[in-house]
């Protein structure tokens, strides 16, 4: 009886129903739309922030470089200017100078790490170099050919290099990474004189498998190629921290052995972050502790713009039409509920409780819910899958107005991420998908069946308060 | 009229007011009624429209509850009894037939006779059996899956009359149950009440303006100004006076 009844007065107002119906169905679609959007666009963000930041990394930790370094890649070099000048060397002498050197951030000893990865609601931690490697070359000039013409007869290469830590090759740096050719560097590799290469460095200097890049002067082994996204500005080559450590220099007269220049660091869970971020700055007061969040801040273009309208229009409009779809199915059901009152009364003096007359409108009412949620759930697919179809690309902008800000004193960030940012703008293309999520499809359901309750209970309300003498007096 | 045999009474009414809230005025439907209806017995009740023929009909089926007095159904003092009670009362024991029919106009005619089974838990084979079996007693056996909207006048109250007394009450309230159908029709359903009246031993509280069904009653009473008064047979009260 409860069905037929349900069914039947269904169909009697059929188009009110249906009209409730679509109007939960059309929030329960934005809400999917918008939720998957936003996924989408959060992914794309990941996808960017990973590549500046290494994978399964939640945190980095880096020093800013000690007062007095500011010489940055050219110490060796100088050192090299000094011998000319006291006539240790001779005008017309070749020079070659290749040399792995720290110069953007400070060092830490091998202490500090071990001690972050003693903190609570760490994960793990995983030390690494970001270097530069420089090369200076030329024939010494005459010392009265005077200061200009000395520094114009020298040539400078650099590429940029990491150590990695290969017992958690994840974290960090090659966490981005993808081998295209080779093989990737293991742990067995920790002391072997082996590099892993950017692909676009490879292509643009003509290496290959098996050939050999001379890093801080000593001769390495490319064991294979690794695609890495450019969003990121990624170093050219990888080679072990072992080997970074034991050829790079922190100065001109401090080599690196034992040392690190950037923590990466992994929380046990995203709640865990911000504990785990003021752990880090008790532990090294001083140090620049970045997240994911604090780079996300720093990402401009369409990108952040679709978060920005994901995180607001997008919620805020969900939020209007369900509240809208929620008020209009209430005032319908209370109508529909005024236009039986008779048919209440008489279900009253045939001995029905109000529960059960109160159950019936309720289930009519989540009937239309069930259905709107049903609706919505395909109208959700729909707008998804035009979003898919459509595939927007979006830019993700790094760099051009943040440069200035992000690498003065106090505000560095990762290496990934400062490299990023002190170049020129620096653009990425990502591509908008909206992944649909059975979380997201349960949340919508549970909307439109709320919905249904709320106006159930609406309607049911009245109907139990109906009193079935002045329920019937209206046609007695 | 052949009446069954009485026995006690079923209702016993003692000094029963209601009064009314409308707006700003207070209205005073019932001054102080006092009547005794017994088991088995056919009362039809008449009086000008707004004397307190209806309110009364609503009081013995416990849908209100008096301003004062005594409400006894059964030896239960309905104004006393929780709603629950009342409304378990009213599921067994009181039928209710109205002038409109009240027919819910979504279900066909048997499932409208099965609604007045639906609060006594009855599965729904014996809900079935059981509305059909009313439904062939008023004569419509073959009409059980029509709907009100394509019956009659005359059939939908016969729907109705097998809604009342498809559970067996010992009562059946009906208010001004043949006001809206023509003569003959009206002729058939009186008939048709008396038939099962007689054969089920009903008590039967009838409010007419019809002196012609009023006529038909062992016993008539008349509400003037919210009072009850006995009518002596054979003088049934004028429509409209």
């Amino acid at each position: 009886m409860f069905f037929t009844y349900l069914w039947r007065e269904l169909r009697r107002r059929r188009r009110q129903a249906v009209l409730i119906a679509l109007g939960l169905a059309l929030g329960v679609g934005l809400v999917i739309t918008v939720t998957a959007a936003s996924d989408g666009v959060t992914a794309s963000q990941a996808t960017v922030l990973h590549t500046l930041y290494g994978v399964g990394t939640d945190i980095t930790v880096t020093q800013p470089p000690a007062k007095g370094s500011g010489g940055g890649t050219s110490f060796g070099f100088r050192q090299e200017i000094k011998n000319v000048r006291s006539g240790q060397i001779a005008a017309g002498t070749k020079i070659n100078i290749n040399q792995l050197v720290s110069s953007q951030y400070g060092t830490m000893s091998a202490g500090p790490a071990a001690r972050a990865a003693r903190l609570d609601g760490v994960s793990s931690v995983a030390g690494g170099l970001a270097l530069t490697d420089v090369t200076v070359s030329g024939t010494v000039p005459p010392l009265s050919a005077g200061s200009g013409s000395f520094s114009s007869s020298f040539t400078t290469n650099t590429f940029t290099v990491d150590g990695v830590d290969l017992s958690h090759a994840s974290l960090g740096p090659l966490g981005a990474a993808k081998l295209t050719a080779g093989r990737a560097l293991a742990p067995a590799d920790a002391h072997a004189n082996d590099v892993l290469v950017n692909a676009s460095y490879a292509t643009a200097n003509k290496l290959g498998v098996g050939g050999k890049l001379v890093i801080g002067g000593t001769s390495f082994t490319i064991t294979g190629i690794a695609s890495v996204p450019q969003s990121g500005n990624p170093p050219d080559a990888y080679i072990p921290l072992a080997r970074a450590q034991a050829i790079g220099q922190a100065s001109a007269s401090a080599k690196l052995g034992g040392k690190v220049n950037t923590l990466y660091v992994s929380a046990a869970s995203a709640a865990d972050i911000p504990a785990v971020q003021a752990g880090l700055h008790r532990l090294l007061p001083g140090a620049t502790v970045t997240d994911a969040s604090d780079l996300a801040g720093e990402v401009t273009g369409s990108l952040a713009s679709a978060s920005s309208l994901a995180a607001n229009l997008g919620r805020w409009l969900s939020v209007a039409v369900l509240a809208a779809a929620f008020g209009v199915a209430s005032v319908l059901t209370m109508a529909a509920v005024s236009r039986r009152v008779r048919e209440f009364g008489t279900l009253k003096a045939l001995g029905w409780r109000s529960g059960r007359i109160v159950g019936q409108v309720m289930g009519e009412s989540l009937a239309i819910g069930a259905a709107g949620a049903v609706i919505g759930v395909a109208l959700g697919y729909a707008g998804t899958a035009l979003i898919d179809t459509l595939a927007p690309k979006l830019t993700a902008t790094v760099g051009a107005s943040n440069a200035a800000s992000v690498s003065g004193p106090g505000r560095l960030l990762s290496p990934g991420a400062a490299q990023a940012l002190s170049g020129a703008g620096h653009s990425v293309s990502v591509t908008l998908s909206a992944p649909v999520t059975l979380g997201a499809v349960g949340l919508a359901v549970l909307l439109a069946v709320a919905g249904g309750l709320i106006a159930g209970s609406f309607g049911g309300w009245r109907a139990a308060r109906l009193r079935p003498a002045s329920a019937l007096a209206r046609v007695a | 009229m052949a009446a069954p045999v009485l026995a006690g009474p079923v209702y016993q009414l003692s000094g029963v007011t209601k009064r009314y809230r409308t707006g700003r005025s207070e209205v005073l439907a019932l001054r102080g009624v006092d009547l005794v209806i017994r088991d088995g017995e056919w009362l039809a009740v008449q009086g000008p429209t707004g004397h307190g023929k209806s309110t009364l009909l609503q009081l013995l089926g416990g849908l209100d509850r008096p301003t004062s007095g005594v409400v006894e159904f059964d030896g239960h003092d309905l104004a006393r009894l929780p709603e629950a009670a009342v409304t378990r009362a009213r599921a067994r024991s009181v039928g209710f037939v109205f002038q409109t029919f009240n027919l819910i106009p979504t279900l066909s005619a048997a499932e409208n006779v099965e609604a007045a089974l639906v609060p006594l838990r009855l599965g729904a084979a014996a809900r079935r059996e059981r509305a059909a079996r009313g439904l062939a007693a008023v004569g419509l056996g073959d009409r059980l899956r029509h709907l009100p909207s394509e019956l009659s006048g005359g059939q939908q109250q016969r729907v109705a009359i097998a809604r009342a007394l498809v559970k067996e009450p010992r009562v059946l309230l009906a208010d001004e149950p043949t006001g809206n159908l023509d003569e003959g029709t009206r002729d058939e359903i009186i008939t048709l009440l008396e038939d099962l009246w007689r054969s089920r031993g009903l008590t039967v509280v009838l409010v007419t303006h019809d002196s012609v069904v009023a006529g038909r009653a062992p016993r008539l009473g008349q509400m003037r100004n919210g009072m009850f008064e006995e009518a002596p047979r054979g003088e049934p009260v004028r429509r409209n006076q």
